[in-house]
């Protein structure tokens, strides 16, 4: 049977992820802007924008974690405790700011702590991830089916420019998603930050894109020996397209589209980072095969995800058409 | 500084800390999930304003125990990987799956209707609205069901085969999902999580009727929680008893534990009330016995032989102390909860349900002691199964990352000041939200400053008259702009 159920499991995943990235993505990136919008309305139209959503977007973490976990149990014994810090401080940090969607109205009288609570936990949370993508992609030490690296192999300038990538890429998302959410001074705010957000994304996605082929020979090859090149060469090429995209978006003061376009560049950065890493799980080390689970794990689990997967991306979808339109527009004109 | 405790127990108290900790939320957002959906049924069929006030004031408490829950839950689905490596690696094939399942039938469910379960009584309707909250109260119960089984597998593992490189393949998925023991904690720990709920509603109702014995939604949400305490309690004792005999059968050595029985008792074992469990001389200090009531309640028979710790290798036994203590405090509070039931049945008789301050008081006190007697329950379980992570298969010492003590050390420190604050608080802020007193026109979740979220709860038009409180700037009423 020629189908290859680690392979279907590994597009999973990447979908989990890329799905993990742009819905949670854009609320972290709220958080990290938070402190720039003034106190009061533009700020309390900022989380009213995500308040309904903010959970349902952190399950597909735990989908992360939990489908690693159960489709390719090596990687996700190795991958954590190599990344052990940044797996903490991420979780440490999501502590701090799940919780402030509810402490700020519960106690206005710290509202002001619980807003840094928020912006600080997104911030590190988002700095967490980068980094770790960044210690996954530079190579993790592998020896006897475990971690064999010391602890703190995970930082590095690389792992630093992943990191701060990733921060800048979801303030781009946050950014855009208020623009397309609110009104006012509140989207003025936010189409200034999206434009300089958009900027550092730019600058960052185009010095990692530089900086990982130089890192493995083996990357490189992925990327540009023949006949690979004349695939993986139309990733950069459409993200330069959608970028011309974004800024006229941006410009002609656009609603939706700025946040459509921006995740068009996410998904590309995904498919990139595919190309960099296929068929490894842990560069170099661990490929899918040898990470996967036993054929009857994949297939009960298949048959889980083809059952609820529709379900769950139509409530899910369903809850945010509930909370369509403008965040406030209704009662304070 | 962590140089005297190895990576080892580190993990494990950061495993406990973390587990405890978190437990806490669910087992109030299980209960208090289909408390609500209750309350939201009530107010559907009858129209009365009473429960769907009752049903915004437990809605505010619910979200930030909720809130509490997810991200103290988001922690546990990391931490297999990151303290218990080898354990994930070689289990992963088996409880991988299962983890997946929970995430895929209940968190999505649960957190796709929270938000319209939160915020969304406006925007979709009556009905609709309804059936998000029923789907949040089945996905917190669909949870409960995969976690068990996940614990339950651990516990009594079945199904599974062994791999070359020493990992647990599934061989019959049924046998994994539905292991022994798994029948018997799922039940025993859902009505824990009921009567947890109850007791909390119970305490807060008694809280309001010392105030006011006149307040209806403190007579309606007291009355309601002593029928559970007074008909779950006794439920709950028999549940529990079935699932001891269930251990007994497959796990002796933690029943072992939980009895002081260092010593195989040939003729009739003694129930030990209390006593000092001395396990350096394997005896119990100062012990009150009741002369053959072991074997009575375990098998039925005054004379019927049990064995002891005495029959199990020295490597394989639990440590006595902390089961033995967790066991009697949890088995004691269950009494005190049906005694308690008992008790405002008589009042209930006497017509002194809301006139009986004593009563009250004795329901405040009580108000947490499902989350003492739940923790207690998970104590008696997860040290009693030790020192095994996968019971008779996995050592605890052979299950986890290749990973220095200062590191360990060093996160479980961040834990453990992190929980304490943040979890404080949000304690906090429920208390707070506790003593405020129902009041009829309740509010929705919230607003804020600058008019309603879309997420306002209530017709604008009676906002005048509603009683306001002052020190709750959240709470402005819609017209108010």
């Amino acid at each position: 049977m020629a189908i290859d159920l680690t392979v279907i499991w590994a597009f999973i995943i990447a979908f989990g992820i890329f799905a993990y990235v742009v819905m949670d993505g854009f609320d972290l990136g709220i958080g990290i802007l938070f402190p720039s919008f003034a106190v009061g309305q533009e700020r309390d139209q900022a989380m009213n924008s995500i308040a309904p959503v903010w959970d349902g977007n952190e399950t597909w973490l735990v989908l992360g974690g939990g489908g690693l976990f159960a489709a390719f149990p090596l990687a996700y014994a190795i991958i954590l405790p190599a990344t052990y810090p940044l797996i903490i401080a991420m979780l440490l940090g999501l502590v701090f700011r799940g919780v402030a969607f509810e402490f700020r109205w519960r106690d206005p009288d710290h509202r002001a702590f619980w807003d840094m609570a928020f912006a600080g936990g997104s911030l590190v949370a988002a700095m967490a991830q980068g980094m770790t993508l960044g210690a996954i992609l530079q190579g993790i030490e592998v020896a006897d089916r475990a971690y064999a690296g010391s602890w703190w192999d995970w930082l590095t300038p690389y792992t630093l420019l992943t990191g701060l990538g990733v921060v800048a890429g979801y303030a781009l998302l946050g950014s855009t998603w208020l623009v397309w959410k609110t009104e006012g001074s509140t989207q003025g705010h936010a189409y200034k930050l999206a434009f300089r957000a958009m900027v550092a994304t730019l600058v960052l996605l185009v010095a990692v894109s530089l900086y990982t082929p130089l890192l493995e020979e083996s990357y490189w090859q992925r990327w540009f020996a023949m006949p690979n090149v004349l695939f993986a060469a139309q990733v950069p090429l459409l993200t330069a397209i959608l970028t011309g995209f974004l800024i006229r978006a941006l410009a002609k003061r656009q609603h939706a589209a700025p946040f459509l376009l921006s995740l068009g560049v996410f998904l590309l950065g995904t498919i990139g980072l595919g190309i960099s890493m296929w068929p490894y799980v842990v560069p170099d080390s661990v490929t899918i095969w040898d990470a996967a689970a036993p054929h009857s794990s994949q297939v009960f689990m298949l048959v889980g995800v083809a059952l609820t997967m529709p379900l769950i991306l139509a409530y899910t979808g369903w809850a945010y058409w509930v909370f369509r339109g403008k965040v406030g527009s209704e009662g304070y004109h | 500084m962590f140089d005297q405790f190895d990576a080892l127990f580190l993990a494990r108290v950061q495993f406990a800390f973390t587990v405890s900790f978190h437990f806490i939320f669910p087992a109030l957002s299980i209960g208090l999930a289909s408390y609500l959906a209750v309350l939201e049924a009530l107010w559907l069929k009858t129209g009365k304003q009473l429960y769907l006030d009752l049903f915004k004031y437990w809605l505010k408490i619910f979200a930030v125990a909720f809130a509490m829950g997810v991200v103290s839950g988001i922690v546990m689905s990391y931490q297999f990987g990151t303290n218990w490596a080898v354990f994930s690696d070689k289990a992963g094939p088996v409880i991988g799956p299962l983890l997946a399942y929970e995430v895929l039938t209940a968190f999505f469910l649960e957190a796709g209707f929270l938000g319209v379960m939160l915020f969304g009584l406006e925007r979709v309707g009556r009905k609709l609205h309804f059936v998000a909250t029923l789907m949040v109260a089945i996905g917190t119960f669909v949870s409960a069901f995969w976690i068990l089984s996940v614990n339950s597998w651990m516990q009594t593992p079945a199904g599974y085969v062994l791999s070359p490189e020493g990992q647990y393949l599934p061989e019959s998925w049924l046998a994994i999902i539905f292991t022994a023991s798994f029948p018997y904690r799922l039940v025993h720990t859902v009505i824990a999580a009921y009567l947890t709920t109850a007791f909390v509603v119970g305490g807060v109702g008694a809280w309001h009727l010392l105030k006011d014995r006149t307040n209806a939604h403190a007579r309606k949400m007291f009355s309601m929680a002593m029928w559970m305490a007074a008909i779950v309690a006794p439920i709950q004792i028999f549940a529990g008893d079935l699932h001891g005999l269930n251990t007994l059968e497959h796990q002796p050595a933690k029943v072992m534990a939980m009895e002081g029985h260092y010593q195989s008792h040939p003729d009739g074992a003694p129930f030990i009330v209390a006593g000092i469990p001395n396990s350096e001389e394997k005896r119990v200090d100062y012990a009150i016995e009741i002369p053959k009531a072991s074997s009575l309640i375990l098998k039925h028979d005054l004379n019927a032989p049990l064995a002891g710790l005495d029959t199990i290798p020295e490597s394989d036994q639990p440590p006595v102390g902390p089961v033995f203590w967790a066991f009697r405090v949890m088995v004691g509070l269950g009494f005190a909860m049906m005694g308690l039931g008992v008790w405002s049945l008589f009042a209930r008789w006497k017509k002194r349900l809301y006139d009986w301050p004593l009563l009250h008081k004795a329901a405040i006190v009580m108000g947490p002691s499902g989350f003492v007697a739940v923790i207690a329950g998970w104590m008696v379980t997860e040290v009693g199964r030790q020192p095994f992570t996968i019971y008779g298969l996995l050592r605890t010492a052979h299950s986890a990352s290749p990973l220095d003590a200062p590191a360990v050390g060093a996160s479980l420190l961040a834990f453990v000041i992190v929980y304490f604050a943040v979890f404080g608080t949000g304690t906090w802020y429920i208390l707070r939200l506790m003593h405020s007193a129902p009041k009829i026109q309740e509010l929705g979740v919230r607003r804020t400053e600058k008019g309603p979220v879309r997420t306002a709860g209530i017709t604008p038009g009676l906002a005048q008259n509603q009683p306001h409180n002052p020190s709750d700037p959240t709470e402005k009423p819609v017209g108010e702009e």
